[in-house]
């Protein structure tokens, strides 16, 4: 016990890091996939083809490969290569591919709402932007939240990436002190410090898929 | 108020209206009849725009909605007129089309207030005084989800009226509904009717078509085969198509 309290400093230390990777990248790639998944569906072609591409180059290739590019071989690139500090190196990493990912949920949800709903609205005269805003995406949410609430969780975990920019996110800080002390119990309480926060997590998308729910048969 | 010439339109290789012609006055209400598939539905969807025509002319209200040159492209008004035209029209599914994670009052005041920018407090009483017409006022704040199809179907009208639109267009609105059900939406269709709202109605209740239509529009393979009032048409069809329709549906 005396021992877990002394290593607890800098597993919480860890932790700070992983939360921040975890909510930057959440609070842009959520509304980057949303504008991915509108010009997705958009009837501009060239658009939706563009991002089609970019969606299969972003889930088409391992996130920590895309870190590592954007991180060392960027800066190289002609026209746009950028030397990037490892914090932004790996944000910019992390929102790019997540943004794919919750491109292609919201494109299931906004496919899956019926036709009859754009005819209401557009006979009572609301145009294109308004009928999404007020009638499309208020329902998808209710139905992606299952699916979004599956990625968050996983991007909890793949956030543990960052350590191939040699930065201490909570899990390469436990096995700092693994190497250090010769002991495994780090490892367990990092894993409770993950647990506990899928589960806060897991609450808030359950709370979410109750207050949506209200509209139902 | 609504004049139709000649619409044309093809989905794929099917010709689904032929060259489909209508005048309409206001306060008229126009029942529109025939078998399935013969155009009555896409006839009133290409009124307001829910589909476009490949050749005709579409006046609203003396406003030229689509139009054709002799020989060129059929065009349309720009899509701001189309949307300011289209809402003179209100319209009444056959499956409803409520808005689900909406109650029945935000159903009804969503257009009003997202589309002419009126403030909650003007809408909510004129939303209240339809609710009291359909006889549906105790399912103010209720989810579509927990109401019957006559009920669902009677918040539509409630709905569309709440824009204030000149004409009202349905399409089957009974078709999805238990026998038992029809009744009451039927019902306050005829009321409607009574206050000389001008009503194109496509349907398959001839009951209701006898009663309440002034004129009645017999459709077949995407052409108007027969066009008389309504008592006329109904005790004494004259096109061998139009006898068979009603033989087979009396």
């Amino acid at each position: 016990m005396d021992y877990i309290l002394k290593i607890l400093p800098q597993l919480i230390e860890g932790t700070g890091v992983t939360l921040q990777v975890f909510l930057i990248t959440i609070v842009l790639a959520v509304p980057l996939g949303l504008a991915l998944a509108l010009a997705r569906i958009s009837r501009w072609r060239v658009l939706s083809v563009a991002v089609n591409g970019y969606i299969w180059l972003m889930r088409g290739t391992p996130l920590m490969l895309q870190m590592l590019f954007i991180y060392f071989a960027l800066p190289f690139v002609p026209v746009i290569g950028i030397r990037l500090p490892d914090f932004p190196a790996a944000i910019l990493a992390f929102v790019l591919n997540y943004a794919a990912y919750f491109a292609e949920i919201f494109r299931a949800g906004i496919q899956s709402i019926d036709r009859g709903q754009y005819e209401g609205a557009k006979v009572l005269g609301l145009s294109y932007p308004q009928t999404m805003r007020r009638i499309v995406l208020p329902q998808m949410i209710r139905r992606i939240l299952p699916p979004v609430s599956n990625e968050t969780i996983t991007l909890v975990k793949d956030t543990s990436l960052i350590y191939v920019l040699a930065m201490n996110d909570l899990l390469r800080a436990a096995r700092g002190i693994v190497q250090r002390d010769f002991t495994t119990s780090p490892f367990v309480v990092s894993a409770c410090f993950y647990l506990a926060m899928t589960l806060v997590l897991t609450w808030g998308f359950q709370y979410l898929e109750k207050r949506y729910a209200v509209a139902d048969e | 108020m609504i004049q139709a010439h000649g619409l044309h339109k093809r989905f794929g290789a099917n010709e689904v209206l032929r060259g489909v012609s209508l005048e309409m006055r206001r306060g008229e209400v126009i029942a529109m009849i025939g078998p399935s598939g013969s155009g009555k539905s896409t006839f009133l969807r290409c009124l307001n725009h829910l589909e476009t025509i490949d050749a005709g002319r579409i006046v609203i209200e003396g406003e030229v909605l689509a139009t054709t040159e002799p020989g060129g492209p059929c065009r349309y008004a720009p899509d701001a007129e189309v949307r300011r035209l289209c809402r003179r029209m209100g319209m009444v599914f056959q499956h409803f089309n409520l808005f689900p994670h909406m109650t029945v009052l935000q159903n009804i005041i969503e257009a009003p207030m997202t589309v002419k920018g009126m403030k909650r407090d003007e809408i909510v009483p004129r939303a209240e005084i339809l609710l009291e017409k359909v006889g549906l006022s105790a399912k103010r704040d209720a989810y579509p989800g927990r109401l019957s199809g006559g009920q669902k179907q009677r918040v539509a009208i409630a709905r569309a009226l709440a824009m204030e639109p000149d004409i009202m267009l349905f399409d089957e609105p009974t078709s999805a509904l238990d026998p038992e059900l029809t009744g009451e939406v039927l019902r306050t269709m005829r009321e409607l009717a009574e206050e000389h709202m001008t009503m194109l109605v496509v349907t398959h209740e001839m009951g209701f078509a006898r009663e309440v239509a002034s004129r009645v529009i017999f459709m077949d393979h995407g052409s108007i085969v027969e066009e008389r009032p309504a008592a006329d048409f109904f005790a004494n069809p004259q096109h061998p198509r139009s006898r068979a329709f009603l033989d087979n549906m009396l």
